[in-house]
């Protein structure tokens, strides 16, 4: 330890497993600017030409290289993996998921016949042997769920009034510390760990014990998987790192044992930067490291989050477009002392932008407030300006809440690194709720009694106390049922496909947040002011279902910096996060709502009738907490003040908004656009809003790069959709035009 | 007090003036400009009425965003046919600590009364000037605009006497305003100014056109291209944008 901590500050570190603390005691704030920065090394272009290549051959194989049918994943299951055998000396950082780049790992325990059909998909057919082991003699989460689920909740499902639960597939946004690899070595953490498994409980067997107890000891064996994963490599990671390069190696080796056993919906690296950035320092200091070394060592970490793959199902694909995998890693912020905690590292991280071209993995997230230094914020909107692959979340909202060592496990959630995990899934289909509270419980599309059977609403014109109150019932009992519904997942999670590696780089006494989410929030608000200020008569079938909504007169829409409509967004937040809070949640986790869709408010959308806003039946929802679509009339700044007015405090799981500029619209010259950009971030961000997505573009580029794909110039190009990024070129048609019909903001 | 006839606002405009700007479109104008992006503002019809602290708590809604630069920019339409609500509006934010522009084409402008003193008052309230010169050439001027540029010239010279911080603007349409003679004169008519702070062209789009065709009017520049950047780039060359 004394030679891997050489010139390393603070003490409570050293005793107790506490990053922080090191970080607090040993990092460097950088004030300047992005002069210092190196290009590319050779070895970095070799590599990255390389992968290239292999990334083109995947699109041109239906978006998947190869898929392996004959071995389970584990930490160890695969032998070593290059980006090329040919040129494995260059990778200053190896390691990949399976034994070839690109080639998606077998994953059976999350569900047998998900694996199996994704694999299908593709052309590739999975060992018929696996079948009879997964189904007679070892148990899946799909099934154990399957087994559980009442016809209620399967009713709620194949309806879509609750969408995109984790029950075909990993849970995800578990983010294990990964910087402990580095700063301890596994053996310390072995150690730490057994002196928990020692200490706990008394003795008396009750649940939560025993279920502890197998845990903690399931953390073990994963921990000693990572050193035998890192032995394939020729690395020993049972001691700390002594240089850069083995924090870089060491923290990774961490990452991928969570890759290689898990595939959740996301898999977050976590804030890694001002971490790595100590230890490039002190090499800088003992004179052993160059900047052009420094930036290699990121470019090809980097370089490995580009490369995460997971075989899914089509319907998966559907949900979150672009096989996006939420590698998030978090840059900047400020420490609770009030020092910005920006260091060079974090310009290096921007950099491989630009070193590598623009890329929708990692997903890079500046924790922005209006106070970090200039030269940085001026710098992330130059990479934002030219590559549209950063976002944006408001350290100023989360620091009080998650304190200054938070990562973000997903697109805009926060969990504090280390010592957090999250129960998360799905989303509440509010539109549809309000269409249930309006037909009394069925569905317009399938003529299924889903909700409870409440009476229609039958006046001619909708009355909005009458709407309000029948939403307010309905709205309970989706609250319930689907707060119920995800603590049977994620008891079942826990039981058939338990993230021992991730867990057991967080603390055992683990605080547990339980992550709701809105979809259709948009439409609801509009809708209802709708019928507040306008005359809304519902158009009703043979059935008497409302089918649809004809809408006499003005009415004030979400979006417009207008707080008549902006207040309903309020309320509608505010009550449904209060209704969540009422229910039991699973592992006496505290219960949190996000407004983020991410690509699915295409999907929900589609299983949603037409809504009293006016959005015709079955079309594409808004976006997270955007507002929908044509919504919009008064320009930028009107659309975010109104997002900006939710409460973060009651959606501490996350607000997501995603806007596109054209850069036309920013400025005449880069250096106009990039000062506008953060003049206008530093706006948004001092009003409280909690997320952006920026996009700079102009709707020309999206249209062109849709009917061109194969010109080399939108390869890589990535945008900003609902809390992570994609290629373009990835995205489904229908996905593609749905982007597309989003206003961009441009001033004519 | 006067109540402004406007035609529409937006919350974020980056290049109108410095930094991030709440912008005010107002109603009316003389010019019937053939590449003109806002015809719909032309005529004082359907407008909405506006009192000036009523519109400067709109704008003021988006203070946030305009840090150490940004403001207020009243554009048009002509907002010198309204210089009565116009500098009652900027006497007000001035009041209330905000950055004013003023984007014209000044074609209103005389040196007589009872618009000159009227001018004289609104330019104690100005901060800057966005002035749009059309055209160097009088003839040509008229045939674009329908007006000739004696007075705007020297609205021009006016501003210049009394130093108010000017940025010209120059709608760059290939055929029409990007000869290289009359950018050349454009330049040494500016020489003579000592108060131009910058000079922006601005690549004429068709974006417009169909604001036209709505109001019934067929679009005179049909088939005009935007310029090409290489055109452009020789114009901010010559003008020393």
């Amino acid at each position: 330890m004394q030679e891997a901590w050489r010139d390393f500050k603070g003490s409570h570190w050293r005793e107790d497993i506490n990053v922080r603390d090191f970080i607090q005691n040993n990092y460097t704030p950088y004030d300047g600017d992005e002069s210092f920065l190196a290009g590319p090394t050779e070895a970095t272009n070799k590599l990255w030409g390389r992968l290239q290549e292999l990334q083109k051959e995947e699109r041109a194989h239906n978006g998947v290289l190869e898929c392996e049918t004959e071995v389970v994943t584990g930490l160890t299951a695969y032998g070593p993996g290059y980006i090329d055998t040919s040129m494995k000396d260059l990778e200053k950082v190896v390691g990949l998921q399976t034994d070839k780049p690109l080639k998606r790992a077998f994953m059976p325990y999350g569900g047998i016949k998900m694996a199996e059909q994704a694999a299908a998909t593709y052309g590739y057919k999975i060992n018929p042997k696996f079948s009879v082991i997964f189904t007679q003699y070892h148990k899946t989460h799909n099934q154990a769920v399957f087994d559980a689920y009442t016809p209620e909740m399967k009713r709620a499902r194949h309806a879509h009034i609750v969408t995109g639960l984790p029950d075909t597939y990993g849970r995800g946004r578990i983010v294990g510390d990964y910087r402990r690899v580095a700063l301890y070595g596994i053996d310390f953490l072995i150690k730490k760990k057994k002196e928990d498994f020692a200490n706990c409980g008394s003795g008396t067997m009750l649940d939560d014990i025993i279920r502890q107890r197998e845990e903690i000891s399931e953390q073990i064996r994963a921990l000693e998987g990572m050193k035998q994963m890192a032995a394939v490599y020729g690395f020993d990671i049972s001691k700390p790192a002594v240089d850069a390069r083995e924090a870089v190696q060491w923290l990774y080796f961490g990452y991928l044992a969570a890759i290689k056993t898990q595939n959740g919906a996301a898999m977050s690296v976590g804030r890694i930067s001002t971490f790595l950035d100590i230890y490039i320092e002190r090499d800088f200091k003992e004179g052993t490291l160059t900047e052009e070394e420094a930036q290699e060592l990121i470019d090809h970490i980097v370089m490995k989050f580009r490369m995460v793959k997971f075989a899914r199902v089509p319907s998966y694909n559907q949900l979150f477009s672009g096989d996006p995998i939420w590698a998030t890693l978090e840059m900047a912020g400020k420490g609770m002392d009030g020092r910005h905690m920006v260091t060079k590292n974090d310009f290096r991280f921007l950099h491989t932008l630009e070193n590598m071209g623009p890329s929708p993995e990692p997903n890079l997230t500046v924790l922005y407030c209006s106070s970090l230094p200039e030269p940085f914020k001026l710098y992330a909107s130059k990479i934002s300006i030219n590559t549209s692959s950063v976002q944006y979340e408001n350290d100023d909202v989360m620091r009080p809440i998650w304190r200054d060592d938070y990562s973000i496990c997903c697109c805009v959630s926060a969990t504090e690194t280390g010592k957090e995990m999250q129960f998360f899934g799905a989303r509440a289909n509010l539109a549809k709720c309000l269409l249930y509270a309006i037909n009394g419980g069925i569905d317009v599309k399938t003529h299924e009694q889903v909700g409870p059977e409440f009476p229609k609403i039958t006046s001619e014109y909708l009355d909005y106390d009458e709407v309000m109150h029948r939403f307010d019932q309905m709205m309970d009992w989706l609250a319930g049922l689907y707060v119920n519904i995800l603590n049977l997942i994620h008891y079942m999670h826990d039981k058939y496909y338990y993230e021992a590696a991730e867990m057991a780089l967080i603390d055992t006494d683990v605080r547990r947040t339980f992550a709701t989410g809105i979809a259709g929030f948009s439409h609801v608000v509009d809708s209802l002011s709708a019928i507040k200020y306008a005359k809304v008569k519902p158009v009703r079938d043979e059935l008497g279902l409302a089918v649809d909504f004809e809408t006499e007169g003005e009415f004030p829409k979400y979006g417009n910096d207008d707080d008549r409509a902006d207040d309903i967004a309020v309320w509608l937040l505010k009550t449904f996060m209060t209704k969540i809070k009422k229910f039991h949640t699973y592992r006496n986790s505290e219960p949190t709502t996000s407004i983020l869709t991410i690509t699915s408010n295409v999907v929900y959308g589609k299983a949603t009738g037409a809504t009293p806003d006016g959005r015709k039946a079955y079309t594409p929802f808004a976006p997270g907490g955007n507002p929908s679509y044509g919504a919009e009339l008064n320009g930028l700044l009107a659309s975010l003040n109104s997002v900006a007015k939710l409460p973060y405090e009651y959606a501490l799981d996350g607000i997501s908004n995603t806007q596109t500029i054209s850069p036309q619209a920013l400025g005449h010259t880069l250096d106009e656009q990039k000062v506008t950009l953060m003049n206008a971030m530093d706006g948004y961000f001092d009003k409280g809003a909690h997320h952006l997505n920026v996009n700079v573009f102009g709707t020309d580029k999206l249209i062109d790069c849709m009917n061109n794909p194969d010109k080399p110039e939108y390869a890589n190009f990535t945008i900003r959709v609902s809390g992570y990024a994609v290629k373009f070129i990835s995205l489904t048609k229908e996905q593609q035009l749905d982007v597309i019909a989003r206003t961009c903001h441009k001033r004519l | 007090m006067t109540k402004g006839l406007i035609h529409s606002t937006e919350s974020f405009g980056a290049v109108d003036g410095p930094g991030i700007r709440f912008l005010i479109f107002l109603k009316g104008c003389n010019m019937r400009c053939k590449y003109c992006h806002n015809a719909d503002t032309w005529s004082f019809d359907s407008a909405e009425e506006w009192e000036a602290d009523a519109l400067l708590d709109r704008a003021e809604r988006y203070k946030s965003y305009w840090r150490k630069t940004g403001g207020i920019t009243v554009s048009g339409g002509e907002p010198l046919l309204q210089i009565d609500f116009v500098t009652e509006f900027f006497m007000k934010a001035h009041q209330r600590g905000i950055n004013t522009t003023l984007d014209t084409s000044a074609q209103p402008f005389t040196r007589e009364a009872p618009f000159f003193p009227k001018f004289q008052e609104l330019m104690k309230h100005t901060d800057l000037i966005l002035l749009d010169i059309k055209h160097i050439n009088s003839a040509k001027h008229k045939a674009l605009t329908g007006h000739d540029n004696a007075n705007i010239l020297d609205a021009a010279k006016f501003l210049s006497e009394i130093n108010k911080p000017v940025w010209i603007r120059h709608v760059l349409v290939p055929g029409i305003t990007d000869n290289d003679d009359d950018l050349i004169l454009t330049r040494e008519f500016l020489d003579t100014l000592k108060n131009i702070q910058k000079v922006e062209v601005l690549p004429y789009h068709s974006l417009g056109a169909d604001k036209w065709r709505k109001l019934g009017m067929s679009y005179p520049l049909e088939g005009v291209e935007a310029p090409t950047d290489e055109r452009v780039i020789n114009a901010r060359k010559i003008l020393g944008g």
